[in-house]
């Protein structure tokens, strides 16, 4: 799931406040003003008992010896002494920096070539976008089945060019230990990178013409501009897309149940994968909680100083 | 909301025409990278096990073979249970129409409430609502996980449905809102004092005004809740799985010999519903996607 941070932006540009009091007080009916906390009051409380309610719950279940159950007998920050000396959880953690590292970098790699490349009046633009775009509308589930049979070194992209006549050709990272973290990169990066490209064409889009259009007869070249002038200019943009990247990679979980289911071994495991394996196959959900936090914490840590920044100032594109 | 088509490069340097050639040339490969997928699965899926055994990854089927399909469709096994994947599918639907209904009509009254009606600390309640959703799903698994088997409602349809609503508020909440805000305040102010209640003004005046945003909400929420399976995978039990979990299944079931070609029909049934809606209103999915990230 993607959240774009449209949120901030709404919350950082409200309606005026001057605009609100004379509509409040001529609307200012008592009933009618019950009315609308009301109406949104449903959604309000479903949101702070299962969203905000769960995660204390959840934080409460980390302290705790639960295991096939969760029991409620608080026993410290045992879990979490534990999860430390777990290998497994080691491994989720490694994997979720080369993972998240790299995809985070090529994703932004390609967003960023392939918008300025479509920004260039090509012709069939729109049906290019499409294409470009169509990963983000279907789950990892079901393209992943094309993925895993790519990928699969006896049928897919190893085999099929052996067949062309390199019969030592080899790719077979997703069977090695130590190479299937990077399938799930190859995978993450073709669902996501369109995704990335909407974002900047959309923010080049918005970048003024009469100073591009200045520094062209000035005598800049096309590179120059988009160096110099367009891409620093929509600096906002990565940031958020950053933000969003960053916020899918610890996610992630579809993605490997897919492709990898973990494997070989656990070698590719991510934390999200990890807090399900311990949380409803193994019997260990104070583990599998304490997992959940480090999540928790680790997307808080991201998202908060860039909300905080937003709020602060960034109202500029 | 940035329109993307609005298509007016910044710059107007046209270049030489072998680097035009160049730059069309790659963004063909790009999208070839992007189709591989695509292309493997709906090829594969209209072959016979034969011709994948001795044909190539990329080889388009001889002879069209939609056995596959209907097999997939009717007969193939999720687990111990031989239906095929139709029963599942259906689950999914019966989740998604009642779900995608729900949260959208509450995302709507909870925009125009937030907008058009504001009170004190409405701001802070829309910042909790929204905030939630970048939390990862994670930390609320367990509880839910508890709270539905409380509710009676543990592996059935009705808890997922309860489930998605309450994670879809905050972007229903998220897309009205933002949509109502650019709403003239003046207009809903006339029809006060033309004598019109909070929900004959709702109905009237802005659901008729709705219309974009209603079909952004409901395809975003349609194809996020048809694609789910981190939910499915935890809540629904046996017979009431969606149909993303029972092709998970289906996929890594590995008794007999493995029929490549029934695994990529099960997985386009899978995806057909929001690839089609992709297709037809790509438009709204990505206004969705990129809604209010980028202004323009």
């Amino acid at each position: 799931m993607t959240v774009p941070s449209s949120s901030y932006k709404a919350t950082a540009a409200p309606i005026a406040a001057d605009t609100d009091a004379p509509a409040r007080a001529s609307l200012g009916e008592l009933a009618q003003r019950h009315l609308s906390k009301l109406v949104v009051a449903p959604s309000f409380a479903a949101i702070l008992v299962f969203v905000y309610g769960f995660i204390l719950w959840t934080v409460y279940i980390s302290f705790t010896n639960s295991r096939m159950l969760p029991s409620y007998d608080l026993v410290g920050a045992e879990a979490y002494e534990k999860l430390w000396r777990i290998d497994r959880w080691y491994v989720a953690i490694e994997n979720l920096l080369i993972f998240g590292g790299l995809f985070i970098g090529v994703s932004l790699a390609i967003g960023i070539v392939l918008a300025v490349l479509l920004d260039q009046r090509i012709r069939g633009e729109g049906v290019l976008r499409t294409i470009y775009l169509y990963p983000m509308a279907l789950s990892f589930i079901v393209t992943g089945t094309a993925w895993k049979w790519i990928l699969n070194p006896t049928i897919g992209i190893q085999e099929f060019v052996r067949d062309l006549g390199f019969p030592d050709f080899t790719f077979d990272w997703i069977v090695q230990q130590d190479t299937a973290v990077y399938t799930l990169v190859i995978a993450a990066v073709w669902q996501s990178s369109g995704f990335v490209m909407a974002l900047f064409l959309a923010a080049l889009r918005g970048v003024d013409q009469e100073i591009i259009k200045a520094a062209y007869l000035d005598g800049a070249s096309l590179p120059r501009i988009y160096w110099g002038i367009v891409l620093p200019s929509v600096r906002p943009v990565f940031m958020s897309a950053f933000v969003i990247l960053a916020h899918l990679a610890v996610k992630s979980y579809d993605l490997v149940v897919a492709l990898t289911g973990g494997g070989p071994g656990y070698a590719s495991d991510l934390p999200a994968t990890f807090m399900y394996e311990m949380t409803f196959r193994r019997n260990q959900i104070a583990i599998g909680s304490a997992s959940a936090m480090m999540m928790l914490a680790t997307v808080v840590a991201i998202i908060v100083p860039y909300l905080y920044s937003e709020l602060k100032g960034g109202k500029r594109v | 909301m940035s329109s993307l088509t609005s298509a007016l490069p910044p710059a107007e340097g046209m270049g030489p025409r072998v680097a035009r050639w160049g730059l069309y040339l790659i963004l063909l490969l790009f999208a070839a990278y992007y189709l591989l997928p695509l292309v493997v699965m709906v090829s594969t899926s209209f072959k016979s096990l034969d011709e994948i055994r001795t044909g190539s990854l990329l080889s388009l089927p001889r002879d069209i073979s939609t056995d596959a399909w209907t097999y997939a469709w009717t007969r193939a096994c999720i687990g111990a249970d031989c239906r095929g994947m139709a029963p599942y599918f259906m689950n999914s639907l019966v989740i998604v129409v009642p779900a995608v209904i729900i949260s959208t009509l509450f995302g709507a009254l909870n925009g125009y409430a937030l907008t058009k009606w504001r009170f004190r600390g409405a701001n802070v309640i829309f910042a909790m609502i929204l905030f939630g959703s970048f939390l990862p799903s994670q930390v609320m698994l367990l509880p839910m996980a508890q709270t539905l088997g409380f509710l009676g409602l543990a592996g059935s349809a009705a808890g997922l449905i309860l489930v998605h609503v309450v994670y879809g508020l905050a972007f229903t909440t998220l897309f009205f809102r933002n949509y109502y805000v650019s709403i003239p305040d003046d207009l809903v102010k006339a029809a006060t004092i033309d004598g019109a209640g909070f929900f004959q003004i709702f109905t009237k005046i802005m659901l008729p005004l709705s219309l974009p945003i209603m079909v952004v909400t409901i395809i975003w929420q349609f194809t996020q809740i048809w694609n789910d399976f981190l939910f499915g995978a935890s809540f629904a039990a046996g017979g009431a799985q969606p149909v993303t979990v029972a092709l998970n299944n289906l996929v890594n079931t590995t008794t007999g010999v493995k029929q490549y070609n029934v695994d990529m029909a099960a997985a386009m049934i899978a995806g057909l519903p929001t690839l089609v809606v992709y297709a037809l209103a790509g438009k709204y999915f990505i206004r969705g996607l990129t809604a209010g990230s980028v202004k323009g």
